[in-house]
């Protein structure tokens, strides 16, 4: 009888202890990843070929999701307010949801998936292998070798792969209404301009640059706590990913309420 | 400028693999740590470069506490040490001759130049010349330990920790390993730990020899002493025969 209360009690009472654990190493791991940026010399030479992987290698899956997306919503918008609203508002609500949540939102998952998976996949393998504790025996600081330039490439990255993104699903919205809703270019344009502010960009950097540093810092979190051995590495991508995911979606909503 | 460990303690989660580990290797001695697979040999190892920290206990290297050193000076003690991995923990995505280098690169006096002449120099030493522009994934086990081999050492250190540097190698390479060990030893004057299963090599490279078993040493002397206890852990294990040791088959 007691043991059967007690027992859900103590599996939620470690549950809260190892999350507690967790968020503590994580934040460790962040003040090291701040003090590691000193090291320049460390991450510098390694900035580039981290920018490339991250950002130039996103861009297709990026501004795939980014084309189908902008389809999709002038096709709905159009559905939604045929008779009600005049059509131009069919550009406002394009630009509008691309630039303030889907085109920042989508791409972040995406990139979870294949950016941040890959990061964790590669450490843990490195920490399974032995080969960050060689590096920490060779004087190297995993924190500003490994950590640094991949947070710091995916900060200044996102967002590029972002704003790219939400052109690319304007232009996709903007041929769709013209190719399929008899829209003019002139109507869609004039809808786009409407309730435009350029502050809507600069949320839409800002949430990149967040959802950059998630991805990165929670794949090299994981990849580094890595145990186990190969298995140990498939369990850290998959972690990676869906904490990445869940990161992302609350950061989502917690911008928005904080800075709209 | 000897390496202490005075009653390390240390557990991962409920398994306590150190319990007392206690061990004093002097400078200009190469000792040998034997002891079944899983032990905590490679746990007992890392703690001498602060890869791993104690539960309980002290560890001194150079008259230095290495369990309790910020991570900054723990950097700066490393470059006196060379770590041989046991399964040699190449960075799969350098050449070789980088992997060798990479210590070597931490060096602010060292050039270009002088760096590669370094590499070559330590892979002819470990007979892997002209494998520079080789990647790991391209070489055999045997040779990727010897790569292994050459980056611990290129930086000239004044310890040298091995983990299993023989294990899985062919009799002819392990008398090659076994030999750059004790070179190290006579010409370079390094202080050493070998962690090996080799009972032969264990008694061919070392001065003196540790036998770990749960978590402590449970017997340590020259390989003559070794030869000749009665211990029977010692005789279970030098002779291959698990019923004196009370292990279950
Ligand atoms: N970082 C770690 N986390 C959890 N357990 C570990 C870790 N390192 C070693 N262990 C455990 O400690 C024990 C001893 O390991 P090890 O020192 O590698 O043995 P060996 O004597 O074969 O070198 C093993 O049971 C291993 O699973
Ligand atoms: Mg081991």
């Amino acid at each position: 009888m007691r043991a059967s209360v007690v027992a859900p009690i103590q599996g939620l009472g470690s549950a809260v202890l190892s999350a507690v654990a967790s968020v503590g190493t994580a934040g460790h791991l962040g003040v090291g990843a701040l003090r590691a940026l000193r090291k320049g010399d460390m991450w510098g030479p390694h900035i580039l070929a981290q920018m490339a992987r991250i950002g130039v290698h996103s861009l297709p899956i990026a501004l795939f999701i980014a084309t189908f997306t902008g389809i999709v919503l002038a096709l709905q918008a159009s559905y939604t307010f045929t008779g009600a609203i005049p059509l131009y508002f069919v550009g406002t609500l394009v630009g509008k949801t691309m630039v303030l949540e889907l085109g920042p939102v989508l791409t972040g998952l995406a990139l979870s998936g294949r950016v941040g998976a890959n990061i964790a996949a590669e450490l843990g393998t490195m920490r399974v292998t032995e080969q960050v504790d060689a590096l920490e025996t060779l004087a190297y600081d995993p924190i500003a070798y490994l950590v640094v330039p991949r947070v710091l490439a995916g900060a200044i990255m996102f967002p590029m792969v972002v704003l790219m993104a939400n052109a690319v699903g304007i232009v996709a919205g903007w041929l769709t209404s013209l190719w399929l809703l008899d829209m003019s270019s002139p109507e869609f344009l004039k809808g786009l301009r409407l309730f435009f502010r350029s502050w809507d960009v600069w949320f839409s950097v800002i949430k990149s640059v967040t959802f950059g540093l998630t991805v990165t810092s929670v794949g090299c979190f994981f990849g580094l706590h890595t145990t186990g051995g190969a298995e140990g590495v498939g369990r850290s991508t998959t972690h990676s990913v869906v904490a990445s995911s869940m990161i992302i979606l609350v950061l989502d909503a917690f911008l928005a309420a904080v800075l709209l | 400028m000897s390496i202490r460990l005075e009653e390390v303690h240390k557990a991962f989660g409920r398994k306590e693999v150190l319990r007392g580990f206690t061990i004093e290797i002097h400078e200009g001695e190469t000792v040998s740590i034997i002891g079944g697979s899983g032990v905590g040999k490679s746990v007992a190892l890392k703690h001498i470069v602060g890869l791993l920290r104690p539960d309980r206990g002290e560890v001194w290297v150079d008259g230095e506490n290495v369990g309790r050193m910020p991570q900054q000076e723990l950097y700066k003690l490393r470059r006196n040490v060379g770590y041989v991995f046991q399964f040699a923990a190449l960075f799969d995505s350098m050449t070789i001759g980088e992997n060798v280098g990479m210590g070597l690169r931490r060096i602010p006096e060292m050039s270009r130049a002088s760096i590669a002449e370094r590499v070559a120099e330590c892979l002819r030493l470990v007979d892997l010349e002209g494998f520079e522009e080789r990647m790991p994934a391209e070489i055999s086990g045997g040779q990727r330990k010897r790569v292994g081999f050459a980056r611990a050492i290129a930086t000239e250190p004044k310890y040298l920790l091995y983990d299993e540097p023989t294990t899985g190698l062919d009799p002819v390479t392990t008398a090659v390993i076994d030999e750059l060990i004790m070179r190290m030893r006579r010409e370079l004057g390094v202080t050493g730990v070998v962690i090996t299963h080799d009972m032969n090599s264990a008694f061919r490279v070392s001065d003196r020899v540790a036998l770990l078993h749960e978590g402590r040493v449970r017997f340590q002397g020259t390989p003559t002493e070794m030869r000749a206890a009665d211990d029977r852990i010692v005789r279970g294990f030098i002779e291959g025969r698990p019923e004196l040791m009370g292990a279950a088959p």
